[in-house]
């Protein structure tokens, strides 16, 4: 009990961290499930859709803003897939990827532009980020509610998958691309779905990162991005449920590890973690052999 | 259709895309081939024509982008300012009107000697910089290579100066600061077991952190170090361990930025224990972040508000003429220490080409051994090292109710 006492702050810091990383972790499994390409911009995309959230707050109320952060967020990941990636879909697999490395500079140099380089406090959303007391540690609400949020919207993503038309188009897409645009699939509209989607979970899960981190500068998504794509890698790129387990275990080590005084280490984790479990399982923790691969 | 649609946000990428680059200036990605960060010239030297003057050029080396750029745009910002209050100079007889080179070094220690060579190919006779000590120490060997002086204004590692002879400064050092914060918590606060956060690979908060732990121990107490990596913002996890192990000061001498997440995610754990910094602190982004919150935050710097009237209403009245000054010291008036120390060092780069009787930088180099100024922030003089000699370091607190920073005491050293 003394020892869940001591180390509960950790691992409620590690649960909010975790659904946060899922949520962007689940655009990064899905883009690669579908076009086999590593959306590079993903992590920026969900940088931009902080800024945006400080700006829009400036003008608009909270009750408008929230709204309109999630559509920007996904107008900008369905534009970036439109500009950036479909002129390339017959191109090389190398040149999609390195297309999406430019998208990521381009977005990161815009927000430096845009920011003029400083850190923008996030606004406080009301009610989550309010103080709360739990088992003798003090926290914020959007750690208690981020595991909660982070859950309900991948199972109705996962229902959405296995029930939906679209969601059966995005299965067979998965499975085989070229078969299923022989078979009558708008594989456009698939795909631009699926970046709807990525956005839309990105824009949620900025919301709650930065509420609990408030503060964002141009490369606040580099490196939420890059964990979260070893995330996915994690659990088997291409696995919803497994890009999400992926991102709780990542979460929860890298605050443990903290909480055990390695701080200096817990990044090194993280990429370590990923090493190791290519070595180990190449395929990660769900990959490959599940045979749906949205 | 769909080509002429796709063709369309192409157009509209590239478009964004070149806005983005020609606004960045220094925020470009290239190569430290050149290219990179070109000088933003800064014409608005005071508003005079140029007339028949001759010109002499200063270099202001600070980072207006990254980690320390609200700190580096408000320490420019005593640059410009002294600027304004001084557009010429007199050397031996001859008018000069001074123009300053602003570059950005992106407070990044590897974009730093790229930006210094732009100065040094601006061919500025003196410069003036950085906030922020890694960054000076990786653009100091480009001075010394052309033979360039430069007056650090507010970093405070050793090694800014060591073995480097063109670089001075005007601020005391963090074997200094880091004794006064040790012996402030331990004689003033009562305090034996200290918890110490800094970055990895800064030299600044590093070096800090060193100085202070050496000399908290030598007093009797215990320290727990803790490093946190590029790029983090999650430190929950360092203040519940600060917490759990009973330690009585929270003591981060970090970069603003992290500063801001540290004092928001202290305040949503109830961390109750104060927290300590060093310079880098006193700065308005700190009060902002603090203000309506329950912490207490404790910091050293070089001037308090209310030191000098006149300065202090002259600077006031000309960041508020400017909506862009606004904005660079964070979108309020209150006076930073770097602010005041910048003004200082530019007088000291002015004095020195007066004493020295030329603009040719070997001779100003020569003439800032013996220089002397009396500054907003006290009287100026160099040691054997290049060092300013400074004996006392103000400590002021945060107050979250008026936003302002509160004077505690004039902390030296036994």
């Amino acid at each position: 009990m003394e020892f869940l006492t001591a180390n509960l702050p950790y691992i409620l810091a590690g649960i909010s961290v975790g659904g946060q990383y899922a949520l962007i972790a689940i655009g990064y499994t899905m883009v690669y499930g579908i076009l086999r390409l590593i959306n590079f911009a993903h992590g920026d995309v969900f940088m931009v859709a902080g800024l945006v959230m400080v700006y829009l707050t400036t003008v608009f109320p909270m009750w408008l803003s929230i709204p309109m952060v999630l559509v920007i967020t996904v107008l900008l990941g369905f534009a970036i897939e439109r500009a950036a990636y479909k002129p390339l879909r017959n191109a090389p697999r190398m040149s999609i990827m390195i297309s999406a490395i430019g998208v990521s500079y381009l977005l990161q140099n815009c927000a430096l532009y845009f920011t003029g380089g400083l850190a923008k406090v996030y606004p406080q959303i009301p009610w989550i980020s309010k103080t709360v007391t739990i088992g003798g540690a003090t926290t914020k609400m959007v750690t208690l509610i981020t595991p909660v949020i982070a859950i309900v919207l991948i199972v109705v993503l996962v229902i959405f998958i296995k029930k939906t038309k679209i969601g059966m188009a995005m299965r067979a897409v998965s499975k085989d691309f070229e078969t299923s645009q022989l078979m009558g699939i708008k594989i456009n509209a698939v795909i631009s779905a699926t970046f709807i989607i990525g956005s839309l979970l990105a824009a949620v899960g900025s919301m709650l990162y930065f509420s609990n981190y408030a503060s964002v500068v141009p490369t606040s998504g580099a490196m939420p991005g890059l964990k979260c794509f070893v995330a996915a890698v994690f659990g088997g790129i291409g696995s919803i449920p497994g890009a999400v387990i992926g991102a709780f275990i990542i979460g929860i080590c890298e605050n443990l590890i903290k909480g055990v005084g390695w701080t200096t280490f817990s990044d090194a984790f993280t990429f370590a973690l990923l090493i190791v479990i290519l070595l180990v399982k190449p395929t990660g923790l769900f990959g490959e052999k599940a045979t749906d691969k949205v | 259709m769909k080509k002429i649609l796709s063709l369309i946000l192409v157009l509209v990428l590239v478009l964004a895309c070149a806005a983005g680059f020609s606004g960045c200036g220094g925020g470009g990605e290239a190569p430290p081939s050149g290219g990179d960060s070109a000088p933003t010239d800064d014409a608005d030297t005071g508003g005079e024509p140029a007339g028949a003057n001759e010109v002499v050029y200063i270099g202001v080396f600070e980072p207006a982008s990254g980690d320390n750029g609200a700190g580096g745009k408000q320490e420019t910002l005593g640059v410009q300012y002294a600027n304004s209050v001084q557009p010429t100079v007199e050397i031996n007889g001859v008018t000069y009107d001074v123009k300053l080179k602003i570059v950005d070094n992106e407070s990044s220690n590897d974009k730093a000697a790229s930006a210094a060579a732009d100065l040094v190919s601006a061919g500025c006779s003196v410069v003036l910089g950085s906030y922020g000590s890694g960054v000076s120490i990786a653009g100091g060997p480009t001075f010394e290579a052309a033979g360039i002086p430069v007056v650090g204004i507010t970093c405070t590692n050793p090694q800014v100066t060591e073995g480097n002879d063109y670089y001075f400064r005007i601020c005391y050092l963090d074997p200094f600061q880091g004794t006064v914060l040790a012996n402030y918590a331990f004689n003033e606060l009562g305090i034996d077991k200290a918890y110490c956060l800094s970055k990895l690979g800064d030299d600044y908060s590093g070096g800090l952190v060193n100085y202070f732990v050496d000399a908290f121990e030598a007093l009797g107490g215990t320290c727990i170090e803790a490093t946190f990596p590029e790029g983090n913002s999650d430190f929950t996890s360092y203040i519940a361990t600060a917490q759990n192990e009973g330690c009585g000061v929270f003591f981060s001498p970090v970069s603003t930025e992290a500063a801001q997440l540290i004092v928001d995610q202290a305040d949503a754990q109830g961390m109750s224990m104060p927290i300590l910094a060093g310079d880098t602190w006193d700065s308005n982004v700190i009060l902002q972040a603090a203000s309506g919150k329950n912490v207490n935050i404790t910091v050293t710097t070089f001037y308090q508000e209310g030191g000098d009237p006149a300065f202090d209403a002259g600077v006031k009245e000309w960041i508020n003429s400017d909506s862009a000054n606004l904005s660079n010291n964070g979108g309020d008036d209150t006076i930073a220490a770097v602010t005041a120390m910048g003004y200082d060092a530019y007088f000291v780069a002015l004095a020195a080409m007066q004493k020295a009787g030329s603009t040719d930088p070997a001779d100003v180099m020569a003439a800032l051994w013996d220089t002397t100024y009396d500054g907003v922030s006290g009287a100026i003089a160099f040691d054997e090292i290049g060092d300013a000699i400074r004996d006392v370091a103000y400590v002021k607190t945060a107050n979250v109710e008026t936003g302002a920073w509160d004077f505690v005491t004039v902390q030296g050293v036994e």
